[in-house]
């Protein structure tokens, strides 16, 4: 069966992605919530917030860019839920198809869902006056981390869409993950928070991912950050795909 | 659809289970279950609400590993021969699983390639014209009605012509018209030499559709026969007078008109 894997993954990403661009407004909600939150930190919050870098948006826009993620990969887990709960996933489960593409077809759409919701979301920030002179490298690595992010959050997402019992229960997950960057230093250097919170969001995933991409688009150098982030990443990535895995056998036999 | 039924067929009968346990967590919800089916047979398992039909029916299409015992598909043993089994078997579960955001055209083209056969569309449109759904074919599956849904569902089995079809409760939820439907669909089928194992409370649906009917009861086949065989068990009949009631299905038809089918384009608005 293993010779049909990626034909049969590419005809079940093509029904996932139908599911995307038959909802747009899935997309949408997506993008609006961090874009929401851009124009509120940057046009009432960041008057205040000394970053000591010239343009705030600038500053805030990677935090900005792992929010849309976050919030993203929520529709994952609806979407896997759904399939669960209508019996669809039953019957692909049951016919002679390469099984595991089941699940791959709705990581990819992951990823191609994220990757229109933030540049959406760079989009806005374009006209709200973020700028970068980074080239295309660093570029590339931004896109690197923000796949190996995505890739990570959605083996997370897969977890709730096999096992919820109701829908807010498949989606419930992702507020912790979207909440986490402003215990971070996303929108404010790290430096003036209190002790034990500083100490968090210092060693915390996002902190790491987000520095880097910071200086990657600053163009300044990223220095031994990006090791930490990339192994966040693959860390998550690497735990979240074994987990996702046990719970799909233990959901299907 | 009218090709041969799929290629690497074994011997024997259709379907062979001997000893099938299967325990979720205390409950013991199969107790050592013996079924034989021969091929081209309509088999109706019968029983009540939690008699383990569900759980036989997931064993058998390899969602669902049995504790004890050996089930063999078309010759293939679900266990050890997992992908053998489900080129041979199709599985028409409880609930209609076809994929709302999809159109009914869509939904048979995605199953016809994953099938890896040629011509997807023209199997779609001809499956479509066969259960009467050529009409309502580019619309999404989410607008249909519960009886609609089921013979797409239905449809989307029959793609590939598996040699072994399970239909889980293929009428629960249906309204009396849609069951006749789903019936007819299922005749259909055993016609065209399929083996059906088919799953049901009701036992007129039994009646109505299965070669051979076995009882499903507190874990184990208690009984299994003909309708013949199953009416001798019981004492010889004798003849009474009964001033005989029109039943409500019978009213509701005559009250409806026709035979329960109703028009296509009536029933699609």
């Amino acid at each position: 069966m293993t010779a049909h894997f990626l034909g049969d993954t590419a005809v079940l990403t093509g029904r996932t992605l139908r599911h995307v661009t038959r909802s747009l407004d899935t997309l949408i909600t997506t993008a609006v919530t961090p874009i929401a939150i851009m124009l509120l930190f940057v046009y009432v919050f960041g008057g205040a917030i000394r970053t000591g870098t010239a343009s705030y948006v600038d500053y805030m826009l990677p935090g900005i860019l792992l929010i849309t993620i976050a919030s993203g990969i929520s529709y994952t887990a609806f979407r896997l839920f759904t399939d669960m709960q209508s019996g669809i996933f039953e019957r692909f489960q049951s016919m002679p198809i390469a099984r595991s593409g089941v699940l791959w077809a709705h990581v990819l759409t992951s990823l191609a869902a994220n990757a229109v919701s933030v540049a959406a979301v760079i989009g806005v920030a374009l006209l709200m006056g973020f700028r970068s002179g980074a080239g295309a490298g660093a570029w590339l690595a931004v896109t690197g981390i923000l796949v190996l992010f995505t890739l990570a959050l959605t083996w997370i997402a897969v977890i709730p869409g096999l096992t919820a019992k109701s829908v807010d229960g498949a989606g419930a997950f992702s507020y912790p993950l979207v909440f986490l960057p402003f215990i971070s230093s996303a929108f404010v250097p790290t430096g003036t928070m209190p002790g034990p919170v500083r100490a968090f969001a210092r060693h915390q995933p996002v902190t790491s991912i987000v520095d880097t991409i910071r200086a990657l688009l600053a163009q300044r150098p990223v220095g031994g950050g990006l090791w930490t982030a990339l192994a966040w990443c693959a860390g998550i990535l690497v735990v979240a795909y074994v987990l996702a895995g046990i719970t799909y056998r233990r959901r299907i036999s | 659809m009218s090709n041969p039924p799929a290629a690497g067929r074994g011997q024997g009968p259709a379907i062979h289970v001997q000893g099938l346990e299967k325990s979720y967590k205390e409950l013991r919800v199969l107790r050592g279950v013996d079924l034989e089916v021969e091929r081209g047979c309509v088999f109706a398992l019968l029983g009540s609400n939690g008699a383990g039909k569900t759980t036989v029916v997931r064993i058998l299409s390899t969602l669902l590993k049995a504790d004890a015992g050996t089930a063999r598909i078309n010759g293939f043993d679900v266990a050890a021969q997992a992908a053998d089994v489900r080129a041979s078997i199709s599985l028409t579960g409880q609930f209609a699983a076809v994929d709302g955001i999809l159109s009914g055209r869509e939904n048979l083209v995605l199953v016809a390639r994953l099938r890896h056969l040629k011509d997807p569309g023209g199997i779609a449109d001809g499956l479509l014209r066969r259960f009467s759904l050529t009409e309502a074919g580019d619309r999404k599956a989410t607008t249909y009605s519960g009886g609609m849904r089921r013979r797409l569902d239905i449809a989307m089995s029959l793609i590939g012509d598996p040699p072994v079809v399970f239909l889980d409760e293929p009428t629960t939820g249906l309204d009396p018209e849609a069951r006749i439907e789903v019936w007819q669909a299922v005749k259909e089928l055993a016609e065209g030499g399929t083996t059906v194992l088919l799953t049901t409370q009701h036992l007129d649906e039994a009646e109505q559709l299965a070669d051979r009917i076995a009882i499903l009861h507190q874990g184990r086949i208690v009984v299994e026969d003909t309708l013949d065989g199953l009416r001798r068990l019981l004492p010889p009949a004798e003849v009474e007078y009964v001033e005989k009631q029109p039943s409500l299905e019978e009213i509701f038809f005559a009250v409806v008109g026709a035979d329960g089918r109703t028009p296509v384009d009536e029933e699609q608005r």
